[in-house]
C-alpha cells in the first residue's frame, strides 16, 4: 500500500522577525523539508531610480542612504565616484581618507548588525545587546560628522560635505583601540558555541562555481573560497595605500560567512587606524566652485562665490554626456551604479546594482532540501536588507 | 586577455560581423551588437578562454521615447580571471522581444523580471516572467519616461469598507519640475530657437 503525500504551502512573512524586513516567502514543504521557495519582494519598493532621474545630482545623494540603510555612506560613495569619473574631478587626499574611514565604519556597522541578528535568528539574544551598543557609538560618529545618525548625506562629488569636527578623530581612535576586545567578546559567545555551530555549520553550502554563476559578491563569494575584493582587485579612492587582508572562507557554509565577517571587522579597524594616522590636513572638497559650494565666509565677501552658491543650489551642476558603471565593495558585496548622463543637471538613467538582489535570488537554490528551521539561518547569513533589494 | 586593448582586438577578430561598435572608456569595454546575436556573443564572452566573463553583474534598459528603436538593453559582465568589465548593449523597438539569458546565467532570472516589470520588455524562453518589484496587479511600466513620477494610483485604508482601497492619485499640488537651466543657453525653447536660426543661416 502506498501512502499519498501532499506538499504543504507555507507563507512566511511579510512581517516576521527573522525575515529581516519585509520579505514574503512562499515555501513548499514536504514534512519539514523545504522543496521550493518563491521569494516575493518589492514590499519596500519606493521607485528610487525613477526619483533620481527627476532630481539634480546633488539632490539624488540622500536616496542612496535609504538603500542599504545600515551602511549608508558606502552607497553614497559609489554614486560620488561615478560622477567624479565622468567629470574627472580630483578629490583632495584628506577627503579620500575621510571617505574611506567612514566606509569602513559603515562596514563595521553592517557586519555587527548582521552577525548579531543572525545569532538572534538561531537563538542567541546576548550578542545583539552587546553589538548594538557599539553600533550606537559608531552612529554618533556619523552624527558628529554629518549631522544625522543614519541618513548621513555626507559624501559629495568632489569630496565630503564638511571637515571632521574637533576631537572626532581622537574619539574614533579610542573606539578602534577598544573595539577588537568587543569582537573577542562576541566571539566567545558564538564562535565555539555548540548551538550556534549546529545551526550554521554545513548549512547553505555554496560551491565556487555556483557562487559565480549566481552573481554573488562580497562575503557570499569570499565565504566560498574565492579571494575577490574590489578594494584589492580594482582599488578605488586610496585603498591602494592601505594595508589589509581579505579573509576567505573554505566551505562556503553559513558558519564560514560568519567567520569572514568577524575577520573583516578586524581588518576594518586596522584600515580606520591607518586612515587616522595617514590623514593629512587640508581641504575636504574639490576647489572647483562649479561642483562644490564655497565656504560660508567667502559668500559674504566674493560675488563669484555667491553666484556659484546660488547656481549650485538651484540648477545644480551639469554632467557631460557619458555612460559609466562604477562599483564599490559595500559590506554586502558589489554595489554598483550604472549612470547615463546627458549633459543636463539630472541623470538620464541611474541603475542601482544591489548585491542583496542576486543573493536573495539564489534563495531557492540555497534552501532546497534543507529543514524549515534552516530558513532563518540561511536568510541571516545572506545579509539582506530590503532597502537595497527593493529600491 | 590581460589588457583591454588586446581584449577589444580579440573580440573584434573573433566576432567580426557581430560587433557593430566597440570602444574603451573608464577602464571598461563597451560593445554594441544586434539583438539577434545576443546569445551567441554572450556565450562567447563567457566561455572563451581569453575573455572569461563568468559573472553577469546586471541587466537593465534605457528608455529613449523619441527614437524609433525605443529601448537600449544593457548587460554588464565581470571577468574575475582578468579583472575586467564589459558593457554590452543593443537597441530594440518597443514590441520586440529579447532572448533570455537564463540558460547561460541563472542569475539573469530576476534581473530580466525586473526589466520586464520596469519597462515592459518581454523575454523569450523566460520560465517565470512575472512582475517583481511592483505591487500585485500593478498597471504600467514605471521606469518608462512617459510614466508619471507620482504614479497613477494611491492606496488608503477605507473606514467604510474596512479594507485598503486603491484610488487615482489626487495631489493638492502637482510635482513641480522647474527648468533651472540658464535662460541664456540652457532652456529648451531657446535652444530650439537658436538651432532654427543656425539652420537658416546655413
Amino acid at each position: 500500500m502506498t501512502k499519498k503525500t501532499k506538499t504543504l504551502s507555507l507563507n512566511f512573512g511579510p512581517q516576521h522577525p527573522a525575515a529581516h524586513g519585509v520579505l514574503r516567502l512562499i515555501l513548499e514543504l514536504d514534512g519539514e523539508v523545504v522543496e521550493k521557495v518563491d521569494p516575493h519582494i518589492g514590499l519596500l519598493h519606493r521607485g528610487t531610480e525613477k526619483l533620481i532621474e527627476n532630481k539634480t545630482y546633488m539632490q539624488a545623494v540622500p536616496y542612496f542612504d535609504r538603500l542599504d540603510y545600515v551602511a549608508p555612506m558606502n552607497q553614497e560613495h559609489a554614486f560620488a565616484l561615478a560622477i567624479e569619473k565622468i567629470l574627472k574631478i580630483e578629490v583632495p587626499i584628506r577627503a579620500q581618507f575621510i571617505r574611506v574611514m567612514f566606509c569602513e565604519i559603515g562596514r563595521i556597522l553592517s557586519h555587527i548588525l548582521n552577525i548579531t541578528t543572525q545569532a538572534l535568528d538561531v537563538g542567541a539574544l546576548t550578542p545583539s545587546l552587546w553589538g548594538f551598543e557599539e553600533r550606537e557609538t559608531l552612529m554618533t560618529f556619523y552624527e558628529r560628522a554629518s549631522g544625522s545618525r543614519l541618513h548621513a548625506n555626507y559624501f559629495r562629488a568632489g569630496g565630503v560635505h564638511q571637515d571632521l569636527p574637533g576631537n572626532l578623530d581622537k574619539d574614533i581612535g579610542k573606539f578602534c583601540s577598544n573595539f577588537p576586545k568587543v569582537i573577542d567578546d562576541l566571539e566567545t559567545l558564538l564562535t565555539d558555541n555548540r548551538i550556534f555551530k549546529q545551526r550554521n555549520v554545513d548549512i547553505g553550502i555554496v560551491s565556487k562555481e555556483d557562487a559565480i554563476d549566481y552573481s554573488f559578491s562580497g562575503v557570499m563569494l569570499r565565504g566560498s573560497g574565492i579571494p575577490w575584493d574590489l578594494r584589492k582587485s580594482q582599488p578605488y579612492e586610496c585603498y591602494d595605500q592601505l594595508e589589509f587582508k581579505v579573509p576567505v572562507g573554505k566551505n562556503g557554509d553559513c558558519y564560514d560567512r560568519y567567520i569572514c565577517r568577524i575577520e573583516e571587522m578586524r581588518e576594518s579597524v586596522k584600515i580606520i587606524n591607518q586612515c587616522l594616522s595617514k590623514m593629512p590636513k587640508g581641504p575636504v572638497k574639490s576647489p572647483d566652485g562649479k561642483i562644490t559650494p564655497p565656504p560660508k565666509k567667502e559668500i559674504k565677501e566674493s560675488m563669484e562665490a555667491l553666484i556659484h552658491h546660488f547656481k549650485l543650489f538651484t540648477e545644480g551642476y551639469r554632467v557631460d554626456q557619458d555612460e559609466i558603471y562604477t562599483a564599490v565593495e559595500a559590506p554586502k558585496g558589489e554595489f554598483g551604479v550604472y549612470l547615463i548622463s546627458d549633459g543636463s543637471n539630472k541623470p538620464y538613467k541611474c541603475k542601482i546594482r544591489a548585491p542583496g538582489f542576486s543573493h536573495l535570488q539564489a534563495m531557492d537554490y540555497l534552501i532546497k532540501g534543507h529543514m524549515l528551521a534552516d530558513v532563518p539561518a540561511v536568510l541571516g547569513s545572506l545579509d539582506i536588507v530590503f532597502g537595497e533589494i527593493d529600491r | 586577455m590581460n589588457n583591454l586593448i588586446d581584449l577589444e582586438k580579440k573580440i573584434n577578430s573573433e566576432l567580426t560581423t557581430k560587433i557593430n561598435e566597440s570602444k574603451i572608456s573608464h577602464d571598461q569595454l563597451y560593445l554594441k551588437i544586434d539583438h539577434e546575436d545576443l546569445l551567441e556573443v554572450v556565450t562567447f564572452l563567457k566561455t572563451n578562454n581569453d575573455t572569461q566573463f563568468r559573472q553577469l553583474i546586471d541587466i537593465t534598459s534605457v528608455d529613449y521615447p523619441e527614437k524609433s528603436e525605443r529601448f537600449k538593453m544593457v548587460y554588464l559582465f565581470l571577468s574575475h580571471k582578468f579583472n575586467q568589465r564589459t558593457i554590452l548593449s543593443f537597441s530594440i523597438k518597443e514590441n520586440e522581444q529579447v532572448s533570455s539569458l537564463i540558460k547561460i546565467f541563472p542569475s539573469a532570472n530576476w534581473m530580466e523580471r525586473e526589466v520586464f516589470d520596469m519597462y515592459g520588455i518581454k523575454f523569450n524562453n523566460h520560465p517565470d516572467l512575472r512582475r517583481i518589484l511592483t505591487d500585485y496587479d500593478f498597471e504600467g511600466f514605471p521606469l518608462r519616461k512617459d510614466f508619471p513620477l507620482t504614479g497613477n494610483k494611491e492606496v488608503r485604508y477605507s473606514e467604510d469598507e474596512k479594507k485598503v482601497i486603491y484610488e487615482p492619485v489626487k495631489l493638492e499640488q502637482d510635482y513641480r519640475n522647474f527648468d533651472y537651466q540658464s535662460p541664456w543657453e540652457g532652456t529648451k525653447y531657446i535652444q530650439e530657437q537658436t538651432s532654427k536660426d543656425n539652420d537658416k543661416k546655413n
